[in-house]
């Protein structure tokens, strides 16, 4: 194994560190980040590393007698063509096509700037995903623009209660309310038909299933702390949720 | 039964999902594409068999498996495809009921409507479990006979 100078260690840190903290914070699952990390440092000849990542934070070892550095991850969003860049950035690097310092500028770049789409298509996603569950849940043409429009407020009102609050449970709570409201007075009205296939259109723009999928996977990995973790938001939410169509529905 | 309608609305849902969840713009295709079969999966075998929670199993299977091949030929994780294709199995409908018979204060429907959709949760991770285990397998194998084509052998 080849001596690597401490500048050129400390660039590598860097660039890992990075790389972990991207992906997870942009909802990568955590075997994902552990596996990425690992794989960058053995192409930079850090054979014996180590590396442990939770969703709240990242701990990674170079070797046994060098200090470790450790990152802490503040909030997630779900944006995976951050995920989807930082890997492609991760398996240039090992491919050798990349130099490290080429590496970590690509990474500052990524994590400098978002990919999201707009709002208004991600709110019209909404409302276009509700429609069509409304239909494939079983509920008549009559309700589909109310599914619509209200599957795009609900969405909006949970992502402009998360800019404000930033408590996540809230907001979803506030949104599955404002949902079963609007959807309940939709029918007293005489507008719409059906109020159950409404909210359940509707609701599930909000379902956590990134959560769930992450779970899932990082518990098979035998990543069980994280697994779990990932696991008790989804069940918080999803009760969230419930809780706040139930409020409604007991009026 | 009708399969286009249902074809067409469960891509679009997915493609909507692949919005939500912003994927790679130019993945959305093909993440629409998991959404579809896996729904058309579902409701072919819950049409079939009459049993949601294995129907939802195979719904699930599908979608994994379709996401892995998918995520190897565009050399992505495989949690951009597999995300959007997941959402309309979620048991929602069932959670729905057995909150409103909660609130209605009728608590062994809730119970039976809970449990079902319980169950369906359950299905839905054996689902993914199993194309998880089964593509490994196969990749493995794959990886094998490249290397005894190639000249190599291994240990």
């Amino acid at each position: 194994m080849t001596e690597i100078s401490e500048v050129r260690r400390e660039l590598a840190l860097d660039c890992f560190l990075l790389a972990g903290k991207v992906m997870m914070e942009s909802g990568a699952e955590t075997y994902r980040v552990e596996d990425t990390m690992i794989r960058m440092a053995v192409s930079q000849n850090m054979m014996d590393s180590h590396c442990f990542v939770t969703p709240a934070g990242i701990m990674f070892s170079p070797s046994n007698d060098l200090p470790t550095r450790f990152v802490r991850i503040h909030g997630r969003r779900t944006d995976l063509e951050r995920v989807a860049r930082v890997n492609a950035v991760s398996r240039r690097l090992v491919a050798d096509q990349l130099t490290l310092q080429q590496a970590y500028e690509e990474m500052t770049e990524i994590e400098k700037t978002h990919y999201l789409f707009p709002l208004w298509l991600q709110i019209l996603a909404a409302a276009v995903a509700s429609a069509c569950f409304l239909i494939l849940m079983g509920g008549g043409w009559a309700d589909i623009p109310f599914a619509f429009v209200i599957g795009g407020i609900g969405f909006y009102i949970v992502e402009m209660v998360l800019i404000k609050t930033r408590v996540k449970f809230f907001a979803e709570f506030i949104g599955a309310v404002a949902i079963g409201t609007l959807a309940v007075l939709v029918v007293h009205s005489g507008f719409g038909n059906d109020p159950d296939t409404i909210i359940i259109g509707s609701v599930m723009p909000l379902v956590p299933g990134l959560l769930i999928t992450n779970a899932v996977r990082d518990m098979m990995a035998g990543h069980f702390v994280s697994g779990l973790s990932m696991g008790a938001e989804a069940f918080l939410t999803a009760f969230a949720i419930g809780a706040g169509i139930a409020i409604v529905l007991s009026f | 039964m009708n399969w286009p309608l249902e074809a067409f609305l469960s891509f679009l849902a997915a493609g909507a999902f692949g919005i939500i969840f912003n994927i790679p713009r130019k993945t959305l295709i093909s993440c629409g594409l998991v959404g579809m079969s896996g729904w058309l999966f579902y409701r072919t075998y819950f049409l079939l068999f009459d049993d949601p929670i294995q129907a939802t199993f195979a719904g699930a299977f599908i979608v994994a498996i379709v996401a892995h091949i998918l995520a190897k030929t565009f050399k992505m994780p495989m949690i951009i495809f597999s995300v959007a294709g997941i959402i309309p199995l979620v048991p929602g409908s069932r959670a729905y009921n057995a909150m409103r018979n909660i609130v209605e204060n009728d608590y062994m429907e809730a119970v039976d409507f809970a449990v079902q959709a319980l169950m369906i949760s359950g299905a839905i991770a054996m689902g993914l479990v199993f194309a998880e285990v089964i593509m490994q397998l196969y990749f493995k194998y794959q990886a094998k006979r490249t290397q005894k084509k190639m000249g190599f052998t291994q240990e």
